[in-house]
Formats: structure tokens, C-alpha cells, sequence
């Protein structure tokens, strides 16, 4: 499973792409299941990339962990949370607030 | 310090003009990331995993509280509240919207600050002595040539294009707390028998992915010639440096496979060519620099003895503090005070706006205008009267910066690792503050003793970990973060690249196998004077090895 990730090109902030438009939070994700929705996230992206909405354009893999989306990755962990010795800073800070 | 003249001013503005219209440009879309990436590096501006990041030059790491200020202004206004130093004496802001770095950079320049060769291939910030100015054992201030080096360098037609970047640091004393010898060039002010100032001069020193100690090439270099010397190097590098290999690049490849004595003799017939004509510094033009970095008029201060001998009977933190925190002055009257950015458990070199606000006040009441970052990612304030001490130190305490921990195990060196970098493999921070926190006890670092530990989490070594007494560097295997323990590493005037001791620790590890060196080390010691590094140099890595492998490591 995959899913199509970047930065904002004017802020720089971590963004997913989900049905249409680049999402803040890894939660509402568009995941690619298999090769051919995998091939359209990428062409999806690249076109981003040509439209200058987006930078640093890439298709990251991913499991479902107890019905959540959990990179494989640390890094793609870390850029969906934030870093982990400030919890008061990017997107899991959002969460606290909202809580 | 250095004040700009009309020429800087107009260059920076221009500067900053021109980079405002490219990222007005980019924003519209007229042109590519491909076509602005090299222009926003230029400018400082990289992207991280969370957002932009901003790195701002501190030339030779010397600030004025107006700057300090300023950089407070930004990390509130623009950023999150607080900002990096980082091991090249300057400062980064992790979380800059692309949008808003021409405002930053137009506030910048109001206080003589820009962005401007904080990366890509060029010649990066001059670094320098933190003590600079203060230092009891300093031959000469070596700020004046890194001033000199800055303008030379800066936009350098010749220079803006090399293989790959390229680091210069100039220390003004026998005992190197600049780290010169990992630089691609190492300058070290000194005198001649006859009493004139000139360089030592080393060349190809690095870290990085493959380590290398600098090689010195000359053993006096007159300081009429300095920019014709480095000229000449640059101009060998620019010439035989390879560009087909990135791995390959820097200098310190090509010093490696020329052979020292050749590539000298390289530089040596180049320089023939250059030594008498416009480079050469005309004694004028260097008083000139020289006088903007003339010492602070230090008034006769006699109380200060007696005034720390009483506030040190009132407060053993303030003792403790004066002894670790606290450096001899060549004036004996003053002292430079050590800021330690390493707070128990918090991010190494990383400051708040309202910290950064109350140092500027410190300095300007206290430390004449003037404060000092350093390498190993503090703060300094070189100028402070022993009479003032514990005012200073009252200050620090108010704001949480009194921690009297410089040059111990908890005073480490860390990038930033995974937690922002998109070039890190594996977390630096969380296991600096573990082993921060491990070592908690003052009591118990200070009968540690000296200890540099320093930290990277990937193998560009920004962290500095190849000359840590401890290194480690983290890696990713199979996935996960693993941590790679080099020892007797060193980066003062005797500096050496430490040795891999073994297989790596995992995250929930390494903490534990860095307490049972330093516990080997406090068992085999001949006495509290004797530091880890001294002996490690005296029993190798053996014992060491048998503590973190047992018999694994009899057995190999």
C-alpha cells in the first residue's frame, strides 16, 4: 500500500494527497492498494509538481495499524507527526489543541 | 565589531531584492523547483521533512545584542518561538514559510545580518575562536583575517562554483578551539622569531563520510599574504578538485590522492605567480579591519575577587558554575562566561525568543555589546567583569541557562537529526537528552571530567561525531534507527578520527552502552586528572570493546 506525499510549495508544510486536493494530515490519505492506482498517484504527483502546488513529490509505503495508516518508514512517521522531542510542534501539536 | 560600509549595505539589499523577485517568481509559478532550488540554497533556504529551513550567517560566530534581538523578532514573528545554533556558528529556523523568507531577510539586513552562502558550493561562514579577543593565551585576535577572508569570499566569481562547499576556520592560539584541522582550510595566527604575525596554514581536513585530519603545508605564512595563499589553494582545488563524483569532491580527496607534499608544491607555484600583485594585503587595509575588532576598554575592576569569594560562599551553584561555565580572561580582572545551550534534557544549541532576549540584555549590561557562538553549539560572553559574575550568572538562572555543564559528558554536540533533516537516517536529539539525563548529576559529570560526545544522524557528520571522545552516528538498518559508537576521537590542536569500537545499539541501548564506557573509563583511570580520551590514547580500544562485547569481542 502506498500513499502520495510532498510539500507545500509556499510553506513547505508535509502534505498527502487524498481525492482531489493535498490534504494536512496523513489520516485523510488517498491509499493505493495496487500498481495501477499506485501509477496514477504518481502521475497525479508529478503534475503537481508541473503546476508548482507541491515539492519533493513521493509515493511512500505504508501498513494499517488497528485500522490507522502507519508508514513503514521513521522518517515518513516523523513528517506525520512531527518531531518527536516537541510534541508541541506540527501536526500532532494540532491534535493536542483540538483534544 | 565589524560594522558594514556603504558597499556591504547596498550588496546585501540588492541581494535581498533580487532574491525577494525569485521567490515572487517561484510562488507564480514562472519558474521550476529545478531552476530554483540552487537559488534558494544561495540564499539559505533548504526543505526539511516539517518545512523550509533558514540558516543564517554569523560570520566568525560574533553577534551584537541588536542581532540577538532580531533573531528573537524572527523566531516569533516568522517562526515557532525559538531557533538552532548550529556547529558552524550560525543559527537555523526550522519552520519558515517559503513566502515570508524575503521579510526575514529584509529584517535581517537591517541589523547587518543575511543568509548568503549558508550553502551550496561555495565558501561557507569563516569560523573562529569563540574566546576570541579574551583568550589568555591568544597570540592575536584571529577575527580581523576571518572578517577579511568574509569579504573576499563573499560572492566570489572565481569561487561561487566549486566542486563542492568549502569550510575555512582561523584560531589565534596554541590550543585550537576552532577545530581547524577538519577544515578544507585550517588558519592558525602566530608569531615568527622576529615577533611578525603570520599562518600556519593546514589544508584537506573534513568529516563527513570519510574523515580526514588536516595537513599542514605551510608552517609560515606571512598575514600580508593570506588572501594570495588561500587563493592559490582554492584556485588548485577549482582546477584538479573532481566534479565527477560528489562522494569524491571536497578537498580532502584531492589532498588524499595527490600526496600532500605535491599538492603543496601545486599551491606553492601558484602562489609564486599571485604573492606580489593585488591580493596581497596592504598593512593599511589590515589596521583598518583590525580596528573594528579592538577590545572593549575594560575599566580596572579589583573586586571581583572578593566578590566571588563571597558569592561563592553564599551559593555552591554559583561555584560550580564559575568552575565549569567560566574561562580565564587576559584580562585578569575579566572573565568569558560559557552559556550552556544544553539544558538537561533539551535540545542541544536550540534557544528561545525570550532567552535570546534576556542574553542581549546581559550583554549589553554586562559583556559590552558583544556575544559569541560557539561550535560546540553555546553561547559566550567573552567580555565579562569577575566583579559582575554573579549578576551574569542570577540572569542565567532566571531563564534556565545556568547549566554548569560546559566541556562535560551532558554538553554535547548533536545535529538535528531525523527530527527535521530530510538527509538524516536516524534521531540525533532524543538520545542526546538521554544521555543528558543518564548523567544528570553535576557531581557525577565533573568527576567524569572532560568528556566531548558528540552526535550525528547520518554520516555527513554535521554532528561532528568522527571527533567526539565519544562519536556515535546513527544509522538505518532493516528500518530502524541503530547507533554506531566511534572513540578517541579529537578536534583540538592534536585532533584525531575516532575509531568504529563495534556493532551499533539500537535506540533502547545506546544509553546503557554509553555509561558502561564511561564506568570502564572511571575503573582504569590512573587518576581524576587523567581524561577519557588520555586514556583511551594509553590502553586503546580493548578494554572498552570487552565492556560493550564481552567475550563476542575476545573471541574476534
Amino acid at each position: 500500500m502506498k500513499l502520495l506525499t510532498a510539500n507545500r510549495l509556499s510553506d513547505g508544510e508535509a502534505v498527502w494527497y487524498a481525492d482531489g486536493q493535498w490534504v494536512e494530515t496523513i489520516a485523510e490519505a488517498l491509499i493505493a492498494h495496487d500498481k495501477g492506482s499506485q501509477e496514477a498517484l504518481e502521475s497525479i504527483g508529478n503534475q503537481a509538481l508541473a503546476d508548482n502546488l507541491v515539492v519533493d513529490v513521493n509515493l511512500i509505503d505504508i501498513e494499517i495499524v488497528d485500522g490507522s495508516i502507519h508508514p513503514i518508514r521513521l522518517r515518513e512517521r516523523i513528517r506525520a507527526a512531527g518531531p518527536t522531542i516537541r510534541n508541541d510542534l506540527g501536526k500532532q501539536a494540532r491534535i493536542q489543541q483540538a483534544a | 565589531m565589524y560594522r558594514y560600509d556603504e558597499f556591504d549595505h547596498e550588496f546585501v539589499q540588492a541581494r535581498v531584492a533580487q532574491f525577494g523577485d525569485q521567490v515572487e517568481r517561484r510562488l507564480a509559478g514562472e519558474i521550476t523547483e529545478d531552476q530554483f532550488r540552487p537559488l534558494r540554497l544561495m540564499n539559505g533556504v533548504y526543505l526539511q521533512l516539517h518545512a523550509y529551513m533558514l540558516r543564517i550567517a554569523i560570520p566568525y560566530g560574533t553577534l551584537h545584542p541588536r542581532q540577538l534581538r532580531m533573531l528573537a523578532h524572527i523566531a516569533r514573528t516568522y517562526d515557532k518561538g525559538y531557533g538552532h545554533f548550529t556547529t558552524r556558528q550560525n543559527i537555523q529556523f526550522h519552520w519558515p514559510a517559503l513566502s515570508d523568507v524575503p521579510a526575514i531577510l529584509a529584517d535581517l539586513a537591517t541589523v547587518e545580518m543575511h543568509a548568503i552562502q549558508t550553502s551550496g558550493n561555495c565558501i561557507r561562514n569563516v569560523t573562529a575562536d569563540h574566546f576570541a579577543g579574551a583568550a589568555a593565551d591568544e597570540v592575536a585576535d584571529p577575527r580581523p583575517y576571518a572578517e577579511i577572508l568574509r569579504q573576499w569570499s563573499s560572492v566570489h566569481p572565481e569561487f561561487s562554483y566549486l566542486p563542492r562547499k568549502f569550510k575555512i576556520a582561523v584560531t589565534g592560539a596554541e590550543r585550537d578551539r576552532a577545530a581547524i584541522k577538519t577544515h578544507d582550510i585550517g588558519l592558525h595566527l602566530k608569531k615568527n622569531d622576529e615577533g611578525e604575525l603570520g599562518f600556519a596554514v593546514y589544508v584537506g581536513g573534513g568529516l563527513g563520510r570519510t574523515p580526514m585530519v588536516a595537513k599542514k603545508i605551510r608552517d609560515f605564512l606571512p598575514q600580508e599574504h593570506l588572501l594570495s595563499y588561500v587563493t592559490a589553494i582554492l584556485r588548485v582545488y577549482n582546477l584538479h578538485g573532481r566534479r565527477d563524483n560528489k562522494f569524491k569532491a571536497r578537498i580532502k580527496i584531492l589532498v588524499h590522492e595527490t600526496g600532500t607534499e605535491e599538492l603543496a608544491s601545486w599551491v606553492e607555484a601558484e602562489w609564486q605567480a599571485l604573492k606580489d600583485g593585488e591580493l596581497k594585503l596592504p598593512e593599511q587595509d589590515v589596521s583598518a579591519i583590525r580596528s573594528y575588532f579592538a577590545p572593549p576598554a575594560l575599566t580596572a575592576r579589583p573586586e571581583g575577587d572578593e566578590a566571588v569569594r563571597v558569592a561563592r560562599l553564599d551559593s555552591r551553584s554559583f561555584g560550580e558554575w564559575l568552575g565549569q561555565n567560566v574561562t580565564t580572561h587576559r584580562n585578569p580582572d575579566y572573565a568569558a562566561v560559557t552559556i550552556s545551550l544544553k539544558s538537561i534534557g533539551e535540545t542541544p544549541g536550540d534557544i528561545s525568543d525570550s532567552q535570546m532576549e534576556a542574553i542581549a540584555d546581559l550583554a549589553e549590561r554586562y559583556a559590552f555589546d558583544e556575544v559569541r557562538v560557539t561550535h560546540e553549539q553555546n553561547l559566550v560572553l567573552p567580555h565579562v567583569a569577575r566583579a559582575d559574575l554573579k549578576a551574569v550568572y542570577d540572569g542565567l538562572v532566571e531563564i534556565g541557562l545556568a547549566t554548569a555543564n560546559a566541556g562535560l559528558i551532558s554538553d554535547i554536540i548533536a545535529c538535528p537529526g531525523l527530527d527535521y533533516c530530510a538527509l538524516a537516517n536516524a534521531r540525533s536529539i532524543p538520545v542526546a537528552q538521554q544521555i543528558a539525563r543518564r548523567f544528570s548529576s553535576l557531581e557525577r559529570q565533573r568527576d567524569i571530567g572532560e568528556l566531548k560526545l558528540k552526535i550525528s544522524g547520518c554520516i555527513n557528520a554535521c554532528g561532528h561525531h568522527h571527533v567526539g571522545h565519544i562519536g556515535i552516528l546513527g544509522v538505518e538498518k532493516k528500518g530502524a534507527e541503530l547507533y554506531q559508537i566511534t572513540l578517541g576521537g579529537s578536534a583540538d590542536e592534536n585532533t584525531t578520527v575516532g575509531e568504529i569500537i563495534g556493532r551499533g545499539f539500537g535506540p533502547d541501548e545506546i544509553v546503557d552502552a554509553v555509561e558502561a564506557l564511561v564506568e570502564t573509563y572511571l575503573a582504569i583511570r590512573s587518576d581524576h586528572s587523567e581524561r577519557f580520551l588520555d586514556v583511551y590514547r594509553r590502553v586503546g580500544p580493548a578494554p572498552f570493546k570487552e565492556v560493550l562485547y564481552g567475550a563476542e569481542a575476545k573471541a574476534a
